[in-house]
C-alpha cells in the first residue's frame, strides 16, 4: 500500500508491529545512501535497510518487521525519542511507502515528528505505561489491533473492555490538516497580504 | 518597560507575520540555505503548483552532500548523485537562487559557507534542509533544521508554520583546561541531558566558558544542539562575533555596518528573563570526550572505561547498552584509551574549520599516522582548504600519511563513497555515531580534532594531552 502525502487520517483500526528500541535515528529508518534521489516515491523498499536486511539482501528473519505475523501492520510501536538524528523527511515517505500510517511511542524527535503529520503519518505519543500494555498485548497476541480515533484522540487496544481506550495529545492544527487533508502550504500562500505587511515593514 | 525577555524570544518575535489563535505563528524566514539532498522534490512541488520562489535573494544553494572529495576532474561520480546534483543546478537556474556550486570558489559545507560569506548575522532567522542548521546559531541566529516540505513552504512564501517552542539555558562557567575545547563540551552535556534531553526546545547557551569561546568553537556547540533534541541553539552576539564578520562578502558595510551592530549589541537575554528549564556545566572539570555508543548521548571522559549494565538505568536502558556495545564490538568496564582505530575522519560541519584543521595539525605537524590507520581530512570548504594552503597545513597533513582532500560533508554522512568498511572503528570530528552512519556496520567515536589527531598517531584512542608540545 502507498499512502501519498496529503492523504487525511481519521481513524485506523488494525494489527502492530513492536520494535523494541529507543532513540530510534532516522539514519535506522533510512540510511543515507538512499538519500540520493529526487524523487519522494518508491522509498519503502529502504525502510529501516540495515536492521532488515542482512548485507546480502537477504530480508533478516528476526527484524519485526520481517515476521510473518507483520504482514499488513499499519502501525509501529517503537521506544522513546523515536526519529531523532537527521531532517530528512525521506524517513516517512520510506515508513509510508512500506504502508505504515502510525507510530505510537512513548515521545517523538522534534523535526520527525512534523514531517510525519505532513505526509500523513500520526505520530501518537503514548504514556510509558500506556505503550507497556500496548507493547505486552502484542506478545500475548500477535494477531492483537489498536484503533485510533484522530477526532477523539484516542487510541485502544481492541477487545480489551471499555476503559481501555487512553487519549493522546496532538497539536491541535496539526489534527485539523490531518483530518482533512489540508495542505499547510495553501494556508500560508492564502495569506500572502501579511507576508507583504510583513516584508514592507523589514526590507 | 516591557518585560524581560530572553535571546530566543527577540528574535522570535521579531519575526512574527501573523499569530492566530489556535493556530502555530507565521514566521518569517530571513536566509534560506539549499543543498542537493533535500531540495529537488521542494521544486517539483512549486512546479506542480505553477509558482515561483518567492524570495530568491535570501536564499542561497551549495552543493556538499553528496559530492566525491577527491580532485573534481578526476572523480566519476555515481550516476545518481550526479543526477541530483545536476537537478539542483537546473532547479537554481530555473527560479534564479544562487548556487556555489563545485565550479566556485566559495562552496563548501552549508554551514561553514553561510557564515563564510556573512549571510549568517546575528538576530537573522536561518532555515535549511538539514538538522546541522543549529551551527548558525552561534551567531545570534534562530537557525533550524527543517523537512522538504518545509522547504518547500518557504521557498513558496519565505514563510513557516510554527509552534513556539521553550527555551533551555545552558550555563557554561569556568576555565577549561589545556587540550579540552568546544567539542568536550557540547558531547559532555549530551551524555549529561541525553538525546532528547532538550526536545521542544531552543538552547541558548551562556555563561564565562562561552563567552570565552571563538566563533568557530561557538559553531561546533551549536552544530550538535540537534544531538541533544534541541532544534536550534543560540550565543547572544559579542564583540568576538562582529570582529569575526566584519568585511565578510554579504555582511553590511559601512554606515550599514556601524548600525547593524548597535542593532546586534540589543541581542542579549536581559537580566530576570525566564528559562522554561535550566542545565550547568562546569567547564573546569572537564577531560577531553570520546564516545563509546551508537548515539552521540554516549559519551565518557577519555580516561573512562566504557559503562556496564549497572550504569545505566532501566530495563529499555540496559537493553539499549547492550545493544550500543554489541554493535560496537566493546566490552563493558574496558577503558576506552586504547581501543584500536582504524579510520580517523577530520572534517564536518561540527570540526571542519580552520581552527578545527590548526588544531589537527598541531598534533601531526612532525609525527606520522600509524601504520595502517587511513587519515581523512576533509576542508569545510574551499575557503578554508585554501587559507589551510595558505598556511601550509596541507603540508603537514601529508607528510604525517594523511589524505588532503576536497570541501564537502564527506565520511560523516558517506554519501559521496568516502566510508567506513564494516566492522572498522573510526575517531571522527563529525556530530553522528549512529550505527551505519560512516557506513554500513562501521563504528564510530566521537571526538574532537586534537583527540582525532592523536589518534591518527597512536592507531588507538589516546588523551591528546599526552602529545601536546610538539613531537618528540
Amino acid at each position: 500500500m502507498t499512502v501519498e502525502a496529503r492523504t487525511p487520517f481519521t481513524t485506523l483500526e488494525s494489527t502492530y508491529v513492536v520494535l523494541p528500541a529507543d532513540n530510534v535515528d532516522t539514519d535506522q529508518i533510512i540510511p543515507a545512501r538512499f538519500l540520493k534521489v529526487t524523487d519522494k516515491r518508491g522509498l519503502g523498499t529502504s525502510v529501516f535497510a540495515d536492521w532488515r536486511l542482512r548485507p546480502d539482501g537477504t530480508p533478516n528473519p528476526d527484524f519485526p518487521l520481517n515476521r510473518p505475523d507483520a504482514a499488513g501492520a499499519h502501525v509501529l510501536v517503537a521506544g522513546v525519542n523515536f526519529g531523532c538524528g537527521s531532517s530528512r523527511e525521506h524517513a516517512p515517505w520510506a515508513l509510508v511507502g512500506w504502508g505504515l500510517r502510525a507510530i505510537v511511542a512513548p515521545s517523538f524527535a522534534d523535526i520527525f515528528k512534523q514531517n510525519a503529520m505532513k505526509n500523513g503519518l500520526l505520530p501518537v505519543e503514548v504514556d510509558p505505561e500506556v505503550h507497556a500494555r500496548i507493547v505486552e498485548a502484542r506478545h500475548a497476541d500477535p494477531k492483537a489491533r489498536l484503533t485510533i480515533d484522530l477526532h477523539t484522540q484516542t487510541v485502544g487496544i481492541v477487545g480489551i473492555a471499555g476503559g481501555q481506550s487512553t487519549r493522546f495529545e496532538i497539536d491541535p492544527f496539526a489534527k485539523e490538516c490531518l483530518l482533512n487533508g489540508v495542505d499547510e502550504l495553501g494556508y500560508l500562500l492564502d495569506r500572502a497580504a501579511d507576508i507583504e505587511r510583513y516584508e514592507a515593514k523589514h526590507p | 518597560m516591557s518585560a524581560p525577555t530572553t535571546l530566543f524570544e527577540k528574535v522570535w518575535n521579531d519575526h512574527v507575520v501573523r499569530e492566530d489563535a489556535g493556530t502555530p505563528a507565521m514566521l518569517y524566514v530571513d536566509l534560506h540555505l539549499v543543498h542537493e539532498v533535500t531540495s529537488p522534490q521542494a521544486f517539483d512541488g512549486l512546479r506542480a503548483r505553477g509558482i515561483r520562489v518567492r524570495r530568491p535573494d535570501r536564499t542561497f544553494a551549495t552543493m556538499d552532500h553528496s559530492t566525491p572529495t577527491l580532485p573534481r576532474k578526476l572523480a566519476v561520480l555515481d550516476p545518481q548523485a550526479e543526477a541530483q546534483l545536476r537537478k539542483l543546478k537546473e532547479n537554481c537556474a530555473e527560479f534564479g537562487i544562487p548556487l556555489y556550486d563545485l565550479d566556485s570558489a566559495e562552496q563548501g559545507i552549508v554551514h561553514v559557507i553561510g557564515p563564510e560569506l556573512g549571510v549568517t548575522q546575528p538576530g537573522r532567522t536561518v532555515v535549511c534542509g538539514d538538522s546541522h542548521t543549529s551551527t548558525h546559531g552561534a551567531f545570534g541566529a534562530l537557525a533550524f533544521g527543517i523537512g522538504t516540505s518545509e522547504v518547500e513552504h518557504v521557498l513558496a512564501t519565505q514563510c513557516l508554520l510554527q509552534r513556539k517552542p521553550k527555551t533551555l539555558e545552558v550555563r557554561v562557567d569556568g576555565a577549561l583546561q589545556r587540550g579540552v575545547g568546544a567539542k568536550d563540551i557540547i558531547l559532555a552535556l549530551i551524555a549529561k541531558i541525553g538525546t532528547g534531553g532538550a526536545t521542544g526546545h531552543v538552547i541558548e547557551y551562556r555563561g564565562t566558558a562561552i563567552d570565552a569561546l571563538d566563533m568557530e568553537a561557538r559553531m561546533t556547540i551549536c552544530n550538535m544542539s540537534i544531538e541533544a533534541g534541541a532544534r536550534a541553539g543560540m550565543i547572544a552576539p559579542s564583540e568576538t562575533t562582529f570582529e569575526w564578520l566584519e568585511g565578510r562578502r554579504f555582511a553590511p558595510k559601512g554606515d550599514a555596518w556601524t548600525a547593524a551592530v548597535a542593532r546586534w549589541r540589543t541581542l542579549k537575554t536581559d537580566d530576570g528573563a525566564k528559562f522554561d528549564a535550566h542545565v550547568t556545566l562546569d567547564a573546569s572539570a572537564l577531560e577531553p570526550i570520546v564516545t563509546y555508543g551508537t548515539n552521540p548521548g554516549m559519551g565518557i571522559p577519555i580516561s573512562g572505561r566504557v559503562p556496564g549494565p549497572d550504569a545505566a538505568g532501566t530495563a529499555a536502558d540496559r537493553a539499549a547498552l547492550g545493544k550500543a556495545l554489541d554493535y560496537m564490538g566493546l566490552t563493558s568496564g574496558a577503558p576506552i584509551a586504547g581501543q584500536r582505530v582504524d579510520v580517523v575522519f577530520i572534517g564536518s560541519c561540527t570540526n571542519s574549520r580552520i581552527g578545527d584543521l590548526r588544531a589537527a595539525a598541531s598534533i601531526l605537524r612532525g609525527r606520522k599516522v600509524a601504520s595502517g590507520v587511513r587519515v581523512l581530512v576533509v576542508p569545510g570548504s574551499k575557503s578554508v582548504k585554501a587559507q589551510a594552503e595558505a598556511e601550509g597545513l596541507d603540508v603537514v597533513f601529508r607528510d604525517a600519511g594523511a589524505e588532503w582532500r576536497e570541501a564537502g560533508c564527506s565520511m560523516c554522512i558517506a554519501m559521496n563513497g568516502d566510508q567506513l568498511s564494516p566492522g572498522q572503528y573510526a575517531v571522527s570530528t563529525s556530530n553522528r555515531n549512529f550505527e551505519g552512519r560512516q557506513g554500513r556496520g562501521g563504528r564510530t567515536f566521537l571526538a574532537s580534532p586534537l583527540t582525532a589527531a592523536a589518534a591518527a598517531v597512536a592507531g588507538r584512542v589516546v588523551d591528546p594531552r599526552t602529545m601536546m608540545g610538539g613531537a618528540s
